[in-house]
């Protein structure tokens, strides 16, 4: 026998103005199972609070409404409310009549009438409400991170710093990321070498901090607390264990090929450490360029190493490990300029990126620190940087604004000047976005004091012209028409999504944006969280974002990540799929519609014919409670605990009632 | 047979005749039969569009309801500008039911909007195929270094005129390689030549086609292809006013793409209206074996 | 796929009726339903004939609910989700997407208006087209008149 409590909020004026909230609290009265209604000013205040435990002891209530606001408000405030009255906080249900209701209509009896159809409806599921309990599942505490630029570093040092476990996945040979390529960091001028190695040695030698480089993420299963991951640690046909890195190796190999490190402006060996400051400082063999994997010559390096740490036989190796919570790190690539035939399509010499400048700028890069002319390797005297490459190009490219450009380009528009004071530099630019500490005086710097010659507009065509590239492009702000014999032109490309993005995020059952970046769960108030639980977002992956936010977001979800480790077990909602199986067929519709592979077939023995038979099985924790599952099952064995089949017809016959003829 | 209507545009019949004839006469040997529209009128070019918009429409239009008239569903135009208007004409009013409405009020007749427009050099390429053309040359090119230059109108809005890349086209080229000639890359390609300026204010004209001849002589070009009478006119009829600013000597042939690929297929060097030019072709027929 | 018939498409005059349009909308928690809430917050002002729902996932909405909905003459239902490829359990709005596509097929079979049904997808961000949908389903749905597919009595059936 129900016996529901009905409490209809004014929130001052917010819905009283509108609705007739007194009206409303009297219609409730003759709802079926409604023992109690009354109104009052502020419901989620503290004597608003003490109301609903007072009445629902007072009058034996066994179901709550509370007309008010939003559920993703106060739900929780009246669920705890009603758990402290002694009744199960799942007979609590919202009414929402501001939001829905009084703050988006003018007619008082419109509004007063839909409102009142609202706590009919939300009465009537309540009715059908069961009691649900809490479940607690027991959590690793370890961390995952996959990425090891400086994100995932910087988050695998505070986590350790914390007092707790965790690995770094890192594709590349070598830890470091894209910040181990830049030559200096934006606006402070610090050696982007000098400022990450530390970090990367402190992760190295920090014993909670488990590297597994060269090695990608195979598979994820699982959830929150209870994350099951393969790690495949592909073969480097180096002994890490042995290998001291002492370099012998990679003196001795006769193979040189284009370095990827280097933008393929220098070369490598086919033994490699992918740069000096590398960790681990163990090389890897590629595979494709190996003399002797390829044709069976050669092995001078396994004769020369003194350590015998080489093996060409290694195989990959496949590691699984459980973890409570998982950081996504990966970072970004660039945008592939060569669809741009106003630029070359890709195919002049002298025309390169920002990343490429930014290792001839670095001394211990392929050029020695100096500015050349990739086609000649003579200095390059005038310089052309174009920003917005890609970049808030809806047509061809990317619709937003990579955010670092503006200063990385006047970055590197200083150091050219700096490299070669005589050299002439000239940056083309729609606006200057620098809106960071100190980002406003640094771009000043470089106009003012560098004589960077800044020209607000587009370049419409680059030819090539007696071996320099004419830059034909306009500034606005004085209406001409600029024409520029370059030597070198720098195109500043969008920071996009890693090709495999999409694949990771099936893998980890995160959404990304129609930019294959991954979606956090709110854009102003998660912006480290997804919206499955136990899976964090630092860096770039999430956005364009430069050192100090990327910094910033690793923190960030290193904190997110503690927070939930530092449980022994954590609650879960119940709100969970059911199979009765008495009426479930085995026909498994179900196990391919849901999205977190919470289902799966068990094989039982029927109740009544005692016979073998395969029903659906849901495991509670993997659930997250779409109720997918519930649609798609034609017998009508499966139901959503909290959004029951018998409750939602509930609220759909309390709205058609009184409509249509009699039957 | 490839059976077509033919819209010569008005240029073709005064001071680009050397392209009408050069066109009918390869396009007869290459096995299309162009029926010119009867009573076709100009296209409009560049001055209707500034005039009225109907109006630019309509023009186009009318001769696109002629083609139909004719029982042909594809009309040929070697200008690029009347090809231009004619496609985009044709995609207005495609997209545009209103506008189809006014313009067919304006025309006192319906237009059922279902012919398609072509330029020569989309025909020779896509339709007949440079396999085809490459063995029917009778005469190449030996080596001939050329710059092809297609301006500004055939590939752009690539929407529109949907034929060869907008930045960097390689029809022509290819069918100079075809032909046995060396295709130059260069870059002024689809650079314009100054257009009608050529009348209201020449010293538009002589800087870009200035720019355009110079990039030409910069790649080694011997000659410059062009598909287009004003592009023709701008950069063959004021090639003495650009070397005389620029004090700078060019002698730089512009010969329409059909009268080069006449000249493979061996025709009379008079025929073709090689003739006509104000810089001399002489040096340039001289080394495929011609005698002009 | 356009997702429902627009009164502009159709050139429609509202039909007269006795009474207002009652629509049964069911949003998804996550998407729609804050999508609506945010309307609230911005007071976008919209027609009141709109009841909703809420269900965790647009894929929880079963196509019985809908009909149940429409047999029990409710004047027109509609179905609201996030963003396909933006659905915070990953894939539900895609099995939505599918579901009352063929619902929509069973619907034109049988008879009903096409008026009466529609889909949407409005995200949490979206405050402001949650008003214009809700606009225009209330003029579209309210231009098909009264539900009378199911009445029993003759006049009904005219």
């Amino acid at each position: 026998m129900a016996r529901i409590g009905v409490f209809v909020c004014h929130c001052g004026t917010n819905i009283a103005a509108t609705v007739d909230v007194k009206k409303v609290a009297q219609a409730a009265k003759s709802f079926p199972g409604v023992r109690f209604t009354t109104d009052y000013r502020y419901m989620c205040s503290d004597p608003g609070q003490d109301l609903v435990r007072r009445m629902t002891k007072e009058h034996s209530l066994t179901g709550i409404v509370v007309a008010s606001c939003s559920p993703s408000l106060h739900e929780k405030t009246f669920r705890k409310c009603t758990k402290d009255a002694g009744l199960n906080p799942y007979f609590c249900e919202m009414a929402n009549i501001r939001e829905q209701c009084s703050w988006v209509h003018d007619d008082r009896e419109e509004a007063t009438s839909k409102a009142i159809d609202i706590v009919r409806l939300t009465a009537a599921k309540v009715r059908k409400n069961k009691p649900l309990q809490t479940a607690f599942i027991p959590v690793e505490k370890r961390v995952l991170i996959i990425g090891g630029g400086i994100s995932g570093i910087q988050a695998a040092i505070d986590i350790a710093f914390a007092g707790f476990k965790t690995v770094i996945v890192e594709r590349e040979p070598s830890i470091g990321g894209r910040m181990a390529m830049f030559d200096k960091t934006f606006p402070t001028l610090d050696c982007a070498a000098c400022i990450l190695t530390p970090k990367m040695v402190e992760v190295s030698q920090n014993d909670r901090i488990k590297l597994y480089t060269y090695s990608e993420v195979e598979t994820v299963s699982g959830y929150v607390g209870n994350f099951e991951v393969k790690i495949r640690r592909k073969a480097r046909l180096i002994n890490e264990d042995k290998c001291n890195g002492c370099g012998t190796c990679w003196q001795r190999c006769p193979v040189r090929v284009p370095s990827e490190f280097d933008m393929n402006l220098g070369k490598r060996k086919a033994i490699y450490v992918p740069f000096p400051q590398a960790v681990p400082n163990v090389p890897v063999i590629d595979r494709e360029h190996c003399v002797y994997l390829s044709k069976k010559k050669c092995g001078i390096c396994k004769k020369a190493c003194p350590f015998e740490a080489i093996d060409y036989e290694q195989e990959d190796e496949i590691i699984e490990e459980k973890f409570g919570t998982i950081i996504v790190a990966t970072g970004f690539t660039m945008f592939d300029h060569s669809i741009y035939g106003e630029y070359g399509y890709g195919k002049y010499k002298n025309v390169t990126t920002g990343l490429h400048f930014e290792r001839m700028l670095n001394s211990a890069g392929p050029t020695g620190g100096k500015v050349i002319r990739p086609s000649d390797g003579k200095e390059a005297q005038k310089v052309v940087f174009i920003q917005c490459v890609g970049s808030r190009d809806e047509a061809r490219g990317v619709p937003y604004c990579s955010r670092l450009c503006c200063m990385y380009t006047a970055k590197q528009a200083l150091l050219l000047k700096e490299h070669n004071p005589g050299a002439e530099a000239y940056v083309f630019y729609i606006d200057i976005r620098a809106a960071g500490k100190n980002y406003e005086e640094f771009v000043e710097r470089v106009q003012d004091e560098y004589g960077v010659t800044y020209l607000r507009g587009r370049v419409s065509k680059i030819f090539e012209r007696n071996g320099r590239l004419r830059v034909k492009g306009c500034d606005t702000l004085s209406g001409a028409q600029i024409e520029i014999d370059a030597d070198l032109v720098v195109l500043a490309t969008a920071l996009i999504a890693r090709p495999d993005a999409p694949g990771l995020a099936h893998m980890l059952h995160i959404p990304y944006d129609q930019n294959h970046l991954f979606t956090e769960a709110h854009p102003k108030l998660a912006p480290v969280e997804t919206v499955t639980t136990g899976v964090f977002l630092t860096g770039a992956c999430q956005s364009p974002k430069d050192v100090p936010d990327t910094v910033a977001t690793a923190s960030a979800a290193s904190v997110k990540a503690c927070g939930l480790l530092s449980h022994d077990k954590l609650p879960i909602e119940p709100q969970i799929a059911r199979v009765n199986v008495d009426i479930c067929s085995g026909c498994l519709a179900c196990k391919d519609v849901c999205p977190f592979g919470a289902i799966e077939k068990e094989e039982i023995v029927d109740r009544i014919t005692q016979e073998k038979r395969w029903v659906a099985k849901i495991t509670p924790s993997l659930c997250n409670g779409c109720g997918a599952c519930n649609t798609t099952c034609r017998p009508g064995a499966i139901d959503l605990d909290g959004f029951t089949e018998e409750q939602i017809f509930a609220e759909v016959d309390s709205l058609v009632a009184g409509k249509g003829d009699e039957k | 047979m490839m059976k077509t209507a033919y819209f010569p545009g008005c240029s073709l019949h005064s001071t680009a005749k050397e392209y009408d004839a050069s066109w009918r006469l390869t396009s007869r040997k290459l096995g299309i039969e162009l029926q010119e529209i009867p009573r076709w009128i100009c296209c409009g070019a560049a001055s209707a569009q500034v005039t009225s918009h109907l109006l630019s429409v309509s023009l186009p239009c009318r001769n696109l309801a002629l083609v139909e008239e004719m029982g042909l569903d594809t009309v040929i135009t070697p200008c690029a500008a009347c090809f231009n208007r004619l496609k985009v004409a044709n995609q207005e009013v495609a997209e545009n039911l209103q506008l189809k409405k006014d313009v067919e009020e304006v025309l006192g007749k319906p237009y059922g909007g279902k012919v398609t427009i072509k330029h020569p050099l989309e025909v020779i390429v896509k339709d007949i195929g440079l396999e085809e053309v490459r063995k029917m040359a009778r005469r190449k090119l030996q080596g001939l270094k050329i710059a092809s230059y297609y301006g500004c109108l055939l590939v752009r809005p690539p929407k529109v005129t949907s034929f060869d890349d907008p930045e960097d086209p390689q029809s022509m080229d290819n069918l100079v390689t075809a032909l046995g000639g060396e295709a130059l890359p260069w870059a002024f390609k689809t650079e314009c030549c100054g257009a009608s300026f050529s009348l209201s204010d020449t010293d538009i004209v002589f800087e870009l086609s200035g720019e355009i001849l110079n990039g030409a002589l910069e790649a080694e070009a011997e000659c410059i292809i062009v598909a287009c009478p004003l592009c023709q006119s701008n950069l063959d009829l004021r090639q003495k006013g650009i070397e005389k600013r620029y004090g700078k000597k060019l002698n730089l042939p512009i010969l329409y793409f059909t009268e080069l690929l006449g000249l493979t297929l061996d025709m009379n060097v008079r025929e073709l209206g090689l003739s006509k030019h104000m810089v001399s072709p002489a040096k340039i027929l001289e080394k495929v074996g011609f005698e002009i | 796929m356009k997702d429902s018939p627009s009164v502009e498409d159709r050139d429609l005059e509202p039909k007269s009726s006795e009474g207002k349009a009652k629509i049964a909308a069911f949003l998804c928690k996550w998407c729609s339903y804050a999508g609506a809430d945010l309307a609230g917050g911005s007071r976008r002002k919209y027609p009141a004939n709109v009841r909703i729902i809420r269900t965790p996932c647009s894929a929880r909405i079963n196509p019985l609910f809908v009909w149940k909905c429409l047999e029990e003459g409710l004047d027109g239902v509609l179905v609201s989700g996030c963003h396909p490829g933006e659905c915070h359990y990953t894939e539900g709005n895609y099995h939505t997407r599918r579901t009352f596509a063929v619902f929509r097929k069973l619907l034109e079979y049988i008879g009903i208006e096409s008026e009466r049904f529609h889909m949407s997808w409005v995200s949490a961000a979206e405050g402001d087209k949650w008003a214009e949908v809700v606009k225009e389903v209330v003029k579209t749905v309210e231009s098909a008149g009264p539900n009378k597919y199911f009445s029993k009595s003759e006049e009904a059936h005219g």
